[in-house]
């Protein structure tokens, strides 16, 4: 599926909770929960991208002319946005990364979560990750 | 119970009457700012309307109005914390400000190498940073109070701290993040005996305590409105008028000067010195409805309420501890004497996930490390979430919160 089809179906399973926040708060948590565990040495200092109240750790591969992600966050909400971006963007090439626009979390109501990067690291990631995929889609 | 209508208090914040995130509005993140009575909203926008004129130099109408109205609320100011006189009161835009000030000028001009300024655990940032610079610029040792596991202060080590190099200690009145309320009569004649300067954070202790600074003797007392129902940008420093007298002005500009050459510049008397440009009139105009509305109610009603909002959270809290096991929240800052604050951590979630669980039920709550990274430290934890509780929260509020609590402890499976 392409990044595109993953954000519509993403905001599809989201339409079920319709205005119910809560709900969707306890579903990401439990999205989050359900997240590939990273390899407990790329989970360091220098992949973590910190953010005020909540830290990402993100690890990057490059292989075949895809880039794959491994990540992680010390709350669970933020954990499940992750787990939902890793789902996106995992496995794309950087040049899909690149190009590939966020629509899905305005779609979703977390648009806030990336409205103020003191508070999380979710939108230092979304960045971070963006990094890397323009730094290989260049070479 | 006190006899307070607060059905009818609550009518007098706009704000409160709204729903967000489809739950009516509770706002318990009072520690932060509180809310603003309609009073203080209506005397800003009659300022802007009908005043607003430069202060203390025009020669007409509207200057002399806005000049009276600014200098009236020095005056409630003044009455408000029983200060002796009204130009011991200064206007600053925040504690922060005021904190600052009293380190730059006091702390240039009087601060040796190796003198000491006492602090405490439980200081918020701005109660810090400004003692660590100025320390470190003259060659000063910074000290610092220990807690103790309730979230008092040790009151042992305390006195073993100070000493004749003690110059100052600076601490706050009540913790932002625990609630707990300092001994400031004994903090202050201990270290009185050693002739050092007390400063006390009074941004805490405004709106739930009665301040008197003359009976406790206080050197230097800092205030924020906007936690006592006034505006944003406006704090207060009272100092005491020899101490401000020696004082070095703070900035130099227009307002604190009395004679301007390009040889030679004559200061202001207090409080003009130390208010350098023109201030946040309107601000301090609006703040004046505040205190009104404050005395108007009366601190012992607003202590007597807060304590009860408090008590019912902590003791909700302990029933949901009894039904669901003992360790499931847990509860920092216990101590005997408190404002109505409680920092606590559902046990197993970050406090970022809890906060952003209760605002999902419309409940406003601080979350994080309330700008007291030290204190949370001693605690061995990175942050908590904190309910901070006013004189427009009710009983039913409480039960708000703890029933969301209880909803993610036991929370329903995908």
């Amino acid at each position: 599926m392409t990044s595109q089809e993953l954000q519509d179906e993403i905001i599809d399973d989201f339409s079920l909770f319709e205005d119910d926040l809560e709900s969707k708060l306890f579903y990401l948590m439990d999205l989050g929960k359900k997240l590939p565990e990273m390899t407990a040495e790329h989970k360091s200092d220098e992949y973590i991208v910190k953010g005020c109240q909540s830290k990402v750790w993100l690890y990057p591969v490059y292989q075949d002319g895809k880039l794959y992600f491994e990540a992680d966050s010390n709350t669970e909400i933020t954990k499940g946005l992750v787990s939902l971006l890793v789902k996106i963007w995992s496995g794309k090439s950087p040049k899909e990364i690149v190009e590939s626009e966020l629509y899905f979390i305005d779609k979703i109501g977390m648009s806030r979560m990336i409205g103020s990067q003191r508070s999380n690291g979710f939108s230092s990631m979304i960045k971070q990750m963006k990094m890397y995929a323009f730094a290989l889609a260049k070479e | 119970m006190s006899d307070l209508n607060i059905q009818h208090i609550r009518s007098l914040f706009p704000i409160l009457h709204q729903e967000v995130n489809k739950h009516p509005l509770v706002y318990l993140d009072n520690a932060a700012t509180t809310q603003k009575p309609l009073s203080v909203i209506e005397a800003l926008q009659t300022y802007y309307q009908l005043d607003n004129a430069n202060i203390h130099r025009g020669a007409h109408t509207l200057a002399d109005r806005a000049t009276g109205m600014f200098e009236d609320t020095r005056k409630a100011v003044k009455q408000f914390i029983h200060a002796a006189e009204a130009e011991e009161c200064i206007f600053t835009k925040g504690v922060t400000e005021s904190i600052n000030l009293v380190a730059q000028t006091w702390g240039r001009k009087f601060l040796n190498a190796g003198d000491e300024i006492i602090i405490s655990y439980l200081e918020h940032h701005s109660n810090i940073v400004p003692w660590q610079m100025i320390c470190e610029e003259k060659g000063a040792v910074l000290k610092v109070i220990p807690v103790l596991p309730n979230g008092t202060l040790d009151m042992d080590a305390y006195h073993q701290l100070l000493s004749d190099r003690t110059k100052l200690v600076a601490c706050t009145w009540a913790s932002n993040a625990l609630g707990t309320i300092n001994p400031v009569k004994e903090i202050i004649e201990a270290a009185h005996a050693y002739h050092a300067f007390v400063l006390l954070d009074g941004a805490q202790a405004g709106s739930h305590l009665e301040i008197d600074v003359q009976a406790l003797d206080i050197d230097f007392l800092t205030l924020s409105s906007h936690k006592l129902y006034g505006p944003t940008g406006v704090g207060v420093l009272y100092g005491k008028r020899a101490l401000l007298e020696m004082m070095p002005p703070y900035q130099g500009g227009g307002e604190m000067i009395k004679e301007v050459s390009f040889e030679h510049t004559t200061y202001n008397e207090i409080p003009f010195k130390f208010e350098a440009g023109t201030p946040n009139i309107g601000d301090v105009i609006a703040f004046k409805q505040a205190i009104t509305f404050v005395n108007n109610i009366g601190k012992s009603n607003i202590i007597k309420h807060e304590n009860l909002l408090l008590q019912h959270f902590t003791s909700g809290i302990h029933k949901l501890n009894q039904t669901f096991g003992s360790e499931q929240i847990a509860l920092y800052g216990t101590a005997a004497d408190k404002v109505a604050v409680q920092s606590f951590i559902v046990k197993g979630k970050h406090p970022f996930d809890t906060g952003m669980m209760l605002d999902a039920r419309g409940i406003a709550v601080r979350t994080g490390h309330h700008c007291t990274q030290p204190l949370m430290r001693f605690f061995d934890i990175e942050g908590t979430v904190r309910a901070s509780f006013a004189i427009y929260n009710t009983l039913e509020e409480v039960d708000i919160l703890v029933e969301a609590i209880r909803n993610m402890i036991h929370k329903p499976a995908f």
